[in-house]
């Protein structure tokens, strides 16, 4: 029994760090979806490119860990900045579908482009950071860390947009977008910025991950489908609700891989959504009244 | 200061003003009056850049508006308090009054400007961290001109500012307008409480259809029989 308790303990610890992360991955979708109104579904594949940039710079031409994560953040944030000139921006007054198959389409090109350009090989960034053990229990150094940097990066996306203009507009113009220029703000700008902040919220989501996990063309798979769930759970564009989500199934997965399989965790998890969406469609918490 | 030239402006699928020509001079509190649907809503818009003119000139202290971008415009010096009132419902009111000097200049003065609105609504300062859509509809109003005050205009433009409101609120609102301009600051108002904002201009234009159909100093119109008959009911 006392071992159970230890197992049980060591669970939801790493639950709630699993959770840390799933949020910072929320984040950046809702951030998007509720200012924009648009749903990237390629998110998970512009983490992808993130993690090759941390991959290559970091393995292949020894980059400091810390500069090339810098740059991974700095260029995936381009790359969402890009994302909005080229795909959204001309769609902005498409019907929603055509926004969801564009940035479909978008999600089949990386994964496609990443094949060609890195093959399909499986890459590790050869981090090899300790495991923890704490009063018996095993923690994941580069999951506190995933953690305590997710953390940090929320505390600062909410700084950004409570304490500066330009992000006291990003939440403005998710209210009324029309009577923008009337306080002076160009909307093209606000949404360019938007997307870049979310962009870098994938970069940053990269070098986490790429701490515990290889990367291949098709990696955004693993990461992708959960975090529209927590999205969709939380009620989309509900960055609250996206945090609270993220660690409802943080929790899910670590404790239901108690019992057996990590994987049981995953379906748990996936069976506890669509439970959830005949009980509360809307989300926990509605994204608008 | 203000003046347009034969405009005609529309949405997509149809022509809301034709051949419209209006001035404002500085100083001067001038009223747009008329029924609904008459156009004086879009009237604002295409002053304050929010739909562009299909035809016609508009010039703000000789600038082409026209050719001015809409979120430029403010830069120049109009302030527009929309129809509704359009404040950020779920913001605070101190974000919303924020939002209004988002503007490069006014954000280097946003103290000064902030302690000008709140003594005019010292109710604000009380409210300043309130959720702006929780407020009744008169102090939701004073938040809104608070708001287009904050960027130091020259004109401000006032749609409606007493729709909805109670009439008690609504004397508050013709007493501000009043305050406003005693400060130096030239007005142009959509109205339909005809008898109300007579009282609080020099001049008002009558737009009806899309057209204007007459125009007089405050005094002529309130003697006018028309008017008289169709908007103050005697």
């Amino acid at each position: 029994m006392q071992i159970f308790d230890i197992y049980l303990l060591e669970a939801l610890i790493n639950g709630i760090l699993l959770g840390g992360v799933l949020a910072l991955l929320a984040l950046g979708l809702n951030l998007i979806f509720g200012v924009i109104d648009v749903v990237w579904i390629c998110y998970a594949e512009l983490i992808m490119i993130g993690m090759y940039a941390i991959y290559f710079l970091f393995t292949v031409y020894h980059l400091p860990f810390p500069l090339a994560a810098l740059i991974a953040v700095a260029a995936v944030g381009a790359l969402g900045a890009l994302l909005h000139y080229l795909v959204i921006e001309p769609l902005l007054n498409a019907a929603p579908i055509n926004q969801l198959l564009a940035t479909g389409g978008v999600l089949f090109f990386l994964q496609s482009a990443a094949t060609v350009a890195f093959g399909i090989d499986f890459r590790n960034a050869g981090i090899r950071l300790p495991v923890l053990n704490v009063a018996e229990m095993y923690i994941s150094y580069a999951r506190l860390l995933a953690f305590g940097a997710a953390l940090v990066a929320m505390v600062v996306v909410y700084l950004f947009l409570t304490r500066t203009y330009i992000g006291t507009a990003i939440r403005a113009i998710a209210q009324d977008r029309q009577i923008m220029p009337l306080m002076g703000v160009d909307s093209r700008r606000v949404y360019f910025v938007t997307s870049a902040v979310g962009g870098a919220l994938a970069g940053l989501a990269a070098t986490l991950l790429v701490l515990q996990y290889d990367v291949h063309p098709f990696v955004g798979l693993s990461f992708g489908p959960i975090t529209f769930m927590i999205c969709v759970l939380g009620g989309l564009g509900n960055m609250i609700g996206g945090f609270v989500a993220a660690f409802i199934f943080a929790e899910i997965i670590s404790l239901g891989g108690l019992y057996s399989d990590l994987e049981w965790g995953y379906v748990l998890a996936f069976a506890f959504f669509i439970v959830m969406m005949f009980v509360r469609p809307q989300g926990l918490l509605a994204r608008r009244s | 200061m203000l003046e347009l030239k034969s405009v005609g402006a529309g949405y997509s699928a149809f022509q809301a003003l034709f051949d419209i020509s209006l001035d404002v001079r500085h100083g001067e509190a001038v009223a747009v009056i008329g029924p609904n649907g008459a156009g004086k809503t879009t009237l604002m818009r295409v002053i304050s850049g929010l739909i562009r003119p299909q035809k016609g000139a508009i010039a703000f202290e000789g600038r082409d508006l026209a050719l001015t971008p809409a979120h430029r415009i403010v830069e120049l010096g109009i302030a527009h308090v929309p129809e509704n009132r359009r404040l950020f419902a779920r913001m605070t009111v101190e974000d919303n009054l924020r939002m209004g000097a988002f503007m490069p200049a006014a954000r280097a003065r946003f103290r000064q400007r902030l302690d000008f609105v709140f003594d005019l609504f010292p109710r604000l300062r009380e409210r300043r961290d309130q959720i702006a859509g929780t407020m009744s509809g008169g102090e939701q109003q004073m938040c809104a001109i608070g708001r287009a005050l904050m960027s130091e205009p020259k004109l401000l433009l006032l749609d409606e500012p007493s729709a909805g409101l109670a009439p008690v609120i609504v004397q508050q609102v013709f007493d501000l307008v009043r305050r406003i301009r005693s400060g130096g600051l030239t007005v142009l108002i959509v109205e339909q409480n005809v008898q109300q904002v007579l009282k609080v201009v020099d001049r008002a234009y009558l737009l009806e259809a899309g057209g204007i159909r007459t125009a007089g100093t405050s005094a002529e119109l309130l003697e006018s029989k028309s008017i008289r008959e169709a908007y103050l009911g005697v």
